[in-house]
């Protein structure tokens, strides 16, 4: 199959970008999206041209590496998939695809697709862990949880961090990915020590660096983890508890 | 010379505690008059940072990624194993030491194996405490299944995501002690030296690979948690980035590499489609606890598999190993399968493949059992090749996946370079000549939360006071001078064929010729067709773009350089063991029915690799095995 491909290039974060088309023929249809932008490249390196910057790692839709925009869809046309999983078949004979990267204040651009998330890493240092250090913990079975409490924690755990929610939210927000990582410990057991400390740290972090969630619900669509936008709603609950439990708090104190 | 590993003495089931009672402590204020530098983010080194930090050790972490929870440890499914024996199917540390030394066909070494199954028990505590979301019985207890090479259900796990569960548990920990200021976080930072002074680690060179910088960062020891080097092969399930930079460059500061032709080849990875293939994709072995392999007995037969009834199909792993059947141990289970391959019997459009077959499980389970145990590989599947498992038998191959060799290592985890300590898939020290299913996770956990925070106080105890060397030392301006100009070397060349031409080159002649079957005639090809390869590399390669952006080119330009002299030090340990074990199959040396035959008279011995210089053979040093507790024997799973 042949397609036209539209690709942002920039040369640094400084640097203006621009579109540039490129033509592609003899596409085989069980071709990756990713392994259509390694013939990209290596057409490119053989006339002397710079090839393409994006992300991309394990190949197997777990690392959250890749981060392509294609046709205004974060990892492109297929629900549930990340880019690396997006296969030519997906696309028709003669199709005409942009690519573009994340575009989001909280992730500055780093060269052509590439991006940098390293504000999520923020939110996560802020609170997204149990503190339990190397050597403490009683026998897992002593903690008992329930099976279907383990599969909710597990379904907001299996967020790869990739950054699809931000991009295809109007507002930039990142309440997808922050609701999966605080909901995922505040549903188990272990985590309900640090629970309203937890979700308000986390939070008060996300809004630093993100816009604010106006529920489009764009994020849960994007999701390639199809990660449910019921967490928000769980996360929000939260951090509305936690701000009354604090207070309690705060005046036990005096 | 004769490798001492440091062993402790004593029974094998009281070396561990006695050592620990042995090693020299730091105190806990003094620990943070400590440096240590931790490079790569998986399982070992996100495990071994956060745990060194909460000790009070001050602690530097380089992941070349972007995020520390981006390593390739991420993409691990299946599970890991702990000896909790929570089944009562008579399960115990003592068993998982003795799979663990029979899997990995008796190359590995006691006494760390010993430790390994000991501290199991803990990891899968610690994990647990962290909130990784462990499948669960309807009562709440943990879940277990079975994998390849046991005949016990001891593996953990978290639907089909074990490892991004476990690196973002252990990633998560990280964050705290960075949140803490414990850890200072160096991102998209990859190491391109190690630095020694006077015979020791002193610190390593790195380039940041945003604004190409080049730094000198200095420790009183340095961590490798760099994984493995199955990139050597080109095709494999490794992540595209992952690479043997790190490892292979402190080799030529004087670490010794142990056993780099002990290579896995995972039985269960989807066939390649096409030349563009750029990776291969793994499914996991825990499929085979409820699919059956089989190709049609009649290599003419054209039917759709699900027209092939039970007598026209072979179930060859059922038929050549009743006991064990489907889940024999990964090499044995690959070999198999490429035999029927070559025989001509595969599947699929290029005949490239096995049939694993899930019909059966689904008429028995019903097909929402086996959603709920694999449905994010069945999905992962479909994406891939465009056909529904539940439907038609998937097709499966053998792939590159693991690589048991690395760096040597004592039992402290500390190379014969002082102050270096390599952990995970870095090292070679647990898995032998083949490595068990859901026994990487393990190790690299082991190694990272309690082997490593044990032992580094040995070697740093008697260093209080001392401050690390300066940056400004002449051997680190050296070191960042070597990293320049191999810099502007690679940008020099200004060749015609780009970076990955070469890497697909590279791994064709590893792949035919030192991959699943391996002969003299076949390895000697190899080393003299590598060899003209780097010659053409760096007469030909073209990097374009500058040293001093973000340059991918240029950074796989470095990985790839070193995988071409690293694939020929393969070539050499593979040809030098005149023996078959585990995942090094020498053709000329099998039993009758084709599996494979050990000299344990003469190869019962790590073989470690002495860097003496560029165009030197490399020097043999030997560390003998002794097997006192796993009775030497030919495996057998029949």
């Amino acid at each position: 199959m042949k397609v036209t491909l539209t690709v942002w290039r920039q040369a640094g974060p400084a640097a203006q970008g621009r579109f540039e088309t490129y033509e592609l023929d003899e596409v085989s249809e069980d071709m990756s999206f990713l392994e259509l932008f390694d013939v990209l490249n290596e057409r490119l390196i053989a006339k002397g041209e710079e090839p393409v910057a994006f992300d991309h790692d394990c190949r197997e839709g777990i690392c959250g590496s890749c981060s392509m925009m294609i046709d205004g869809r974060p990892h492109g046309p297929e629900l549930g998939t990340a880019t690396c999983q997006l296969h030519m078949r997906k696309f028709a004979d003669g199709a005409k695809i942009t690519v573009e990267p994340w575009r989001a204040g909280a992730f500055p651009l780093v060269r052509d697709l590439v991006v940098d998330r390293s504000a999520f890493d923020r939110i996560v240092e802020s609170g997204g862990y149990i503190t339990a250090p190397t050597g403490s913990a009683p026998d897992g079975n002593l903690i008992l949880i329930p099976k279907a409490v383990a599969d909710s924690a597990m379904d907001a755990a299996a967020c790869i961090g990739c950054g699809a929610c931000v991009a295809a939210c109007p507002n930039s927000a990142a309440n997808l990915f922050t609701a999966a990582k605080v909901m995922h410990l505040n549903l188990l057991p272990q985590g309900q020590p640090e629970r309203w400390e937890r979700v308000t740290n986390m939070v008060d972090t996300m809004e630093q660096f993100f816009g604010s969630c106006t529920n489009h619900g764009e994020c849960e669509a994007a999701c390639p983890k199809e990660i449910s936008i019921d967490f928000i709603a769980l996360m929000n609950r939260d951090y509305i508890k936690a701000q009354f439990k604090q207070r309690r708090l705060a005046s036990q104190r005096g | 010379m004769v490798m001492d590993a440091h062993i402790p003495e004593g029974p094998i089931a009281t070396k561990w505690d006695n050592h620990k009672f042995d090693v020299k402590l730091v105190n806990p204020a003094n620990k943070r008059r400590f440096t240590i530098i931790v490079v790569g983010s998986g399982l070992g080194g996100a495990s071994a940072a956060a745990s060194l930090a909460e000790l009070g050790y001050r602690v530097e972490l380089h992941t070349f990624h972007d995020s520390p929870r981006r390593a390739h440890s991420i993409a691990a499914q299946g599970g890991i194993n702990a000896a909790k024996n929570y089944h009562n199917d008579g399960d115990s540390v003592y068993r998982l030491f003795y799979d663990t030394v029979k899997g990995g066909d008796y190359r590995a070494r006691e006494a760390n194996v010993y430790r390994l199954a000991q501290v199991s028990v803990d990891i899968i505590d610690q994990c647990v405490a962290q909130g990784v979301p462990f499948a669960r019985e309807y009562g709440g207890l943990l879940d277990n299944r079975s994998f390849g090479g046991a005949q016990v259900s001891r593996t953990f796990y978290a639907r089909g995501q074990t490892g991004q569960q476990l690196l973002l548990g252990a990633y998560q920990a990280l964050a705290n002690q960075i949140h803490l200021g414990n850890v200072e976080l160096h991102h998209r930072s990859e190491m391109l030296d190690l630095v020694t002074k006077d015979g020791k680690a002193v610190g390593i060179v790195a380039r940041n690979l945003m604004t190409g910088a080049v730094t000198s960062h200095s420790a009183h020891a340095v961590v490798l948690a760099t994984g493995g080097y199955g990139n050597v092969f080109f095709l494999s399930t490794n992540a595209k980035a992952s690479n043997v930079t790190a490892i292979w460059r402190a080799y030529k500061k004087g670490a010794y590499m142990a056993n780099p032709c002990y290579t896995q080849i995972h039985p269960t990875c989807i066939p390649a489609s096409d030349e563009f293939q750029s990776k291969l994709t793994l499914m996991s072995e825990s499929l085979r606890n409820d699919g059956r392999i089989w190709v049609p007995t009649d290599a003419m037969d054209t039917r759709s598999p699900d027209q092939i009834p039970d007598e026209d199909r072979d179930y060859f792993l059922e038929r050549r190993y009743p006991a064990f059947g489907n889940l024999v141990p990964r090499d044995v289970a690959s070999r198999a399968a490429k035999r029927e391959v070559d025989a001509g019997r595969g599947v699929g459009p290029l005949k490239n493949g096995v049939y694993l077959d899930f019909a059966d499980a689904i008429n028995r389970l019903g097909r929402h059992v086996i959603e709920e145990r694999y449905g994010n590989l069945f999905q992962m599947y479909e994406r891939i090749t465009g056909e529904d498992p539940y439907v038609v038998p998937m097709r499966i191959y053998p792939a590159v996946h693991y690589t048991m060799g690395g760096l040597w290592v004592d039992y402290d985890l500390m190379s014969n370079v002082p102050g270096l300590y390599v952990l995970g898939e870095a090292n070679f020290s647990d898995h032998g000549a083949n490595r068990l299913g859901a026994s990487a996770l393990m190790q690299g956990l082991a190694d990272g939360y309690f082997v490593l925070p044990a032992t580094i106080g040995n070697y740093l105890a008697p260093q209080l006071g001392e401050q690390p060397v300066p940056t400004d030392d002449a051997v680190f301006i050296e070191a960042q001078q070597g990293v320049e100009a191999m810099t502007q070397q690679l940008l020099g060349v200004n060749g015609t064929r780009s970076v990955d031409y070469f890497h697909r080159e590279l791994g064709k002649i590893m792949w035919d010729n030192c991959g699943m079957a391996r002969s003299r005639e076949s390895l000697e090809k190899a080393i003299g067709e590598i060899a003209t390869l780097r010659e053409e590399f760096w007469n030909d390669v073209r990097v374009l773009g500058e040293g001093d952006t973000f340059n991918q080119s240029l950074e796989k330009a470095g990985r790839v350089a070193d995988f071409l002299e690293f694939g020929e030090l393969l070539c050499r340990d593979a040809l030098h063991r005149e023996e078959s074990c585990g995942g090094h199959f020498r053709v000329e040396h099998q039993t009758e029915d084709g599996e494979a035959l050990r000299d344990d008279e003469h190869f019962a011995y790590v073989a470690a690799w002495e860097f003496t210089g560029d165009h030197a053979n490399p020097g043999l040093h030997k560390e003998q095995l002794e097997f006192e507790y796993v009775h030497l024997a030919q495996r057998s799973y029949k």
